[in-house]
Formats: C-alpha cells, sequence, structure tokens
C-alpha cells in the first residue's frame, strides 16, 4: 500500500488525519514537491488562472441563483432587482458577467500555449482531449447562462441556437422540442437552462479534476517541448510555481476588476437590457464575442452541397454551417494524430510556428466578421461573406492539410540535449 | 482443480451479454419519462386557435398576430403584390410552391412570421420597414429575402415561410390553428 511510503509529518493533529486519510501526503505529493520543468514562461499561469475563475463563476453564481428567478415574467426584473435593491448585487453580477468573458479569454490563451508548444501530443493526448470536452462545456454553459438574463439578445440568441439543431436530418426538430418544451423559446425553455446552468459547472469542475489528474500522470509539458530527463531539469512546484502562478493571477484579476469596475458593460449587447421581446427580432444579432469566430464560421456556408447544374442537395446551407461550425471545434479532438511531427515545440519547427501565427490571425478576423452584419463590406467594398468564407477555408485548410503535410516534410531544427544545458546556455 | 470447458466459457459470455442488454433497456425505460417530460406540457399544446378581425388591415399593409407563442403574418396584398407572386418562373424557386397552392383567397396572405434559416421575425410587416429584394419581407439576421407570397428568393433560408391552417369564419375574421 501507498501508505508505507508515507512520511510522519511532525504536527500530531495533521499526522492523525493524514494515517486514516492521506490528504497531506497527497498534497505534498502533487503541489508540494511536484518536479516541475524548471523553463516555464508565463504562458503557464493560465491552467491557474482558468481554475481560478471556474471557482469564481461558481461561487458568484451560487449567490446569483439566491436572488434569480427563472420564469419569463419574473427574470428580466429579477435581475434588474439585483442591480438595484440587493446589497452589493452590481458587483456580484457584474463579477459573474465579465467572468465568463475573462474565463474565455484565460481559456484562449491557455489552448494557443497548448497548440504553439505541442502540449497535445504523445503522452498527453487524453489531457488534451479532456480539455476540449472543458471547452465545449464551456461554451454550453455560457451560451445558456447569457439567455437567463431574459433581454433581447437572451432570447434571440438562443432562439438562432436552437434553431441550428433543426438542421440535423430526421431528429432535429424532435430534439429542438425537447430544448424548447414548446413552441419557440419560452417559459419551459428558460426554467431547463436555468437548472442545467447550474448543473453544467459541476460538471466541468469534474472534468477539469479528470484534467489535472491527466496532467499530473504524464507531467507538465514546457517552452523547449523536450521531456524532463532528470531532477536537474526540474524545480519543486512549491513555492517556485504557486508564486509564479500567484503573481500572473494578480495581474490578470487587476485588468478584470478595471472590466468590472470601469467597464463593466463593454464587452456586452447593449439590446440585453431591453426586455425580451417575441414579436420584434433585433435588427443586428450577435453572439457574445468569444463565440463570434465559430459564428463567422457558421454563416461562412451559404451555399448547398450537392450535384452541379441539378436540384440534388446532399447537404444543404443550413446543415453545412452547423456542420463547420461544430466540426471547427471537434477537429481539436484528433489534432494530436493530425500534427503527427515528433518535435512538440514551435520554437524548433519554423514552418508550423507561421502557419499556427497565421491560424490565430485568421481566428481573430473571423471574430470580426462575426461581429459584422450578413451583408457586410470591409472598406464598403469587398463583401466581407467572401473574406469569412476564406477565412474558413484557411481555418479548416491548416488542420486538415497543413498540419498533415507538415508532419511529412518539416524538417525541424535541432533540440537541445536537455531542459538543463538549455537553460545555462542562455544565461551564459 | 476442474477444468473451464469451452462451453462453460460460451454460457458465461451469453449471461453476460444478456444481463448487460437488459440493462440498457432498463436504464432506457427508466430515462423515457424523464426526457418525454422535457415535451411540450399539456397547457402549452393547449394553446388556443386566434380569431382575427381583419376588415381593419387596408391593402398593402399588413398584421401581426400571435398564435401558440409565435408571430403570424396576415399581409392584405395589393394586386400587384399578386400578380408579381403570381407571375414568378417557378424554376427560379429554392421551395418550389405555385402562389395558389400558399393563399386561400388571394389578396390574403398568411405566413407563420418566423424566418426558416434560424427562427428570426424577418421585418416587412410594417411601411417603414425593409421588405428586401422582392417586395415581401427581409430577414436581418442572416439576409434572406422573402418575396410578396412569402417564398424564399434569396439568402441562407431553405424554405418558403410556413402557411399555417387556417379558415375564414366570415369575410373579415379568419380563424388561425
Amino acid at each position: 500500500m501507498a501508505n508505507k511510503e508515507r512520511t510522519p509529518f511532525e504536527n500530531p493533529v495533521v499526522e492523525w488525519v493524514d494515517s486514516r486519510l492521506p490528504v497531506f501526503t497527497l498534497m505534498q505529493k502533487e503541489y508540494g514537491v511536484f518536479p516541475t520543468p524548471k523553463n516555464f514562461n508565463y504562458f503557464w499561469n493560465f491552467g491557474a488562472i482558468a481554475m481560478f475563475m471556474l471557482i469564481t463563476m461558481i461561487v458568484t453564481g451560487i449567490v446569483l441563483a439566491m436572488h434569480y428567478t427563472a420564469n419569463t415574467e419574473l427574470a428580466f426584473d429579477s435581475v434588474e432587482r439585483i442591480m438595484r435593491e440587493v446589497n452589493g448585487g452590481w458587483l456580484i453580477r457584474y463579477i459573474h458577467m465579465n467572468g465568463a468573458s475573462f474565463f474565455f479569454i484565460a481559456v484562449y490563451i491557455h489552448i494557443f500555449r497548448g497548440m504553439y508548444y505541442g502540449s497535445y501530443k504523445a503522452p498527453r493526448e487524453i489531457l488534451w482531449m479532456l480539455g476540449v470536452l472543458i471547452f465545449l462545456l464551456m461554451m454550453g454553459t455560457a451560451f445558456i447562462g447569457y439567455v437567463l438574463p431574459w433581454g433581447q439578445m437572451s432570447l434571440w440568441g438562443a432562439t438562432v441556437i436552437t434553431n441550428l439543431f433543426s438542421a440535423i436530418p430526421f431528429v432535429g426538430d424532435g430534439i429542438r422540442t425537447l430544448l424548447w418544451g414548446g413552441f419557440s423559446v419560452d417559459n419551459p425553455t428558460l426554467t431547463r437552462f436555468f437548472a442545467l446552468h447550474y448543473l453544467l459547472p459541476f460538471v466541468i469542475f469534474a472534468v477539469v479534476f479528470l484534467h489535472v489528474w491527466a496532467l499530473h500522470v504524464t507531467g507538465s509539458n514546457n517552452p523547449l517541448g523536450i521531456d524532463t530527463k532528470g531532477p536537474q531539469d526540474t524545480l519543486p512546484f512549491h513555492p517556485y510555481y504557486t508564486i509564479k502562478d500567484t503573481f500572473g493571477l494578480l495581474v490578470f484579476v487587476l485588468i478584470y476588476a478595471l472590466f468590472i469596475f470601469f467597464m463593466p458593460n463593454a464587452l456586452g449587447h447593449p439590446d440585453n437590457y431591453i426586455p425580451a421581446n417575441p414579436m420584434v427580432t433585433p435588427a443586428h444579432i450577435v453572439p457574445e464575442w468569444y463565440f463570434l469566430p465559430f459564428y463567422a464560421m457558421l454563416r461562412a456556408i451559404t451555399f448547398d452541397i450537392g450535384i452541379p447544374f441539378t436540384d440534388i442537395v446532399f447537404i444543404n446551407a443550413k446543415l453545412g454551417g452547423v456542420i463547420v461550425m461544430f466540426g471547427s471545434i471537434l477537429l481539436w479532438f484528433v489534432l494530436p494524430w493530425l500534427d503527427t511531427h515528433p518535435i512538440r515545440s514551435a520554437r524548433f519547427r519554423p514552418l508550423f510556428k507561421i502557419f499556427l501565427l497565421i491560424l490565430v490571425a485568421d481566428f481573430i478576423f473571423l471574430g470580426y466578421v462575426g461581429m459584422q452584419t450578413a451583408d457586410a463590406k470591409l472598406f464598403g467594398v469587398v463583401p466581407l461573406i467572401y473574406l469569412g468564407q476564406a477565412a474558413t477555408a484557411y481555418y479548416l485548410a491548416y488542420f486538415l492539410v497543413i498540419l498533415p503535410w507538415l508532419s511529412k516534410n518539416e524538417k525541424g531544427r535541432e533540440l537541445p540535449a536537455s531542459i538543463n544545458e538549455a537553460v545555462l546556455a542562455k544565461n551564459k | 482443480m476442474t477444468t473451464i470447458k469451452a462451453d462453460d466459457v460460451k454460457r458465461r459470455d451469453f449471461l453476460q451479454l444478456t444481463a448487460g442488454g437488459f440493462g440498457i433497456v432498463g436504464v432506457i425505460a427508466a430515462a423515457t419519462p424523464l426526457v418525454n417530460s422535457l415535451n411540450p406540457a399539456k397547457d402549452t399544446l393547449a394553446l388556443a386557435t386566434t380569431e382575427v378581425d381583419i376588415s381593419t388591415i387596408p391593402p398593402g399593409e399588413g398584421r401581426t398576430v400571435t398564435w401558440q407563442g409565435k408571430p403570424v403574418f396576415i399581409k392584405h396584398r395589393t394586386p400587384e403584390e399578386i400578380k408579381e407572386a403570381e407571375d414568378v418562373n417557378l424554376a427560379l424557386l429554392g421551395d418550389k410552391e405555385i402562389d395558389s397552392d400558399r393563399v386561400k383567397r388571394p389578396e390574403w396572405l398568411v405566413a407563420i412570421g418566423i424566418c426558416t434559416h434560424l427562427g428570426c421575425v424577418p421585418t416587412g410587416q410594417k411601411m417603414t420597414e425593409a421588405r428586401g429584394d422582392y417586395g415581401g419581407w427581409f430577414c436581418p439576421c442572416h439576409g434572406s429575402h422573402y418575396d410578396t407570397s412569402g417564398r424564399i428568393r434569396k439568402g441562407p433560408a431553405p424554405k418558403n415561410l410556413a402557411v399555417p391552417p387556417y379558415e375564414f369564419i366570415s369575410d373579415t375574421v379568419i380563424k388561425i390553428g
């Protein structure tokens, strides 16, 4: 048994507990002496920051739920009551509202870190896939949460997204009715969304636990992307990375606080302060900023796929858009098998690095396209829809063509012999 | 010690598969009422039919009424609009329907005011609103254009605006539902 290797604690109370349930030994092993590569840069802060955001969202969310009413007649007013009457309610709501955005900022940077330094490659495939699952769950939770205030964007955002499911052949309409509980997004929809919005964060928490578990089996990747070879390559997690994570977290929270206190609605949409009205669609429906690139990919598919010059259509534009939007994230699940290049870190793969940075720019541009109206033009000339289609094509090509091609053909630079050598060479 | 015969292994596999299979059936049976409770409830389904007095709608104008929580467009079409709707070359349509199949009386078009793309309410019911390139309705969400018969002419929507079940109770009253 593992208990046999336990080192006794000096404090008799700690020792009494630990000999019966070795939580202190576990914490000491996983967060005290845990050997961590000694060359982390600040990109490695964002896992801890994302964890902090998840806890912040759960804590503020539970308090908000005590003041909120999930009923179409009362929801909007109950949120306004939180803002005006509940003691400090405005602060709790603004922390939660902007928290969603900052959770996504942290997670997007975390995902970029994983892609840039090849953290998804063997032996960390399951760790990576659990991360993708967390991201999907976050998207579902965030979307449902945005419906709860029952403003115009809540209602119409929910209408557009739930209608996506009707594109699925045969079962789509049935799924949509199950989501709605009626003939449109209405009171039954709001009550079930509230129940799910309360449930899903705890599901996320459970998957995060698995994600961290998998991380502690394989150990962390690092900016060089090479394996640790011994104690000279690592540092104990505490105090080195507890302090580094805390410092990074404080900087992050500083910016977060700037938004909460000085521009709390900058990332939201003013139309959501208009009570929901099922008879009037806002002139321009936009999702929250963190969904914009995917929304642009949904809208990029404006054409049916079938046999040219006939009426035979295999996939209509609506279904095509839905497939591309969901597929764009599902591709991440198989990323470890699309990019099979033996070198992990982009530092030693000059071509991969260029294509990945283009992908980042492409993704941000898609976000811009998603923000504009369907018939918008760039500089008043080029219809944005074509640029959106080109950007979508690059996104898909990066994963399906460029990565497999690079895996076979990119030479890559010579890797350092060890983390220790590379760190010492740098400091000469 | 007895040796396990090949027969025993087959028997055990059979028992395990059968037990597992019945376990799955049991889980599905238990989940069915829970999932089914999420389907529309009886009071939601029982939403009454809607009766509308159409005598106050002048030609060229429309009115939006609520039926089962959804907007329904009632449009009093002008002779030009009717002619436009009837003269369309069917080959140009994405969802081929002739105008006379979509109306009970040519001057009155009744259609559910929900874009068949992703469920927005198209504009065009008020005189001041955009009606799109074909003089009917325009969906601002993703740019679908509908003609004066509510048929999809341009944009991502796959189908024409749906026609709800309705009847003329008299010359001035229609019942939807």
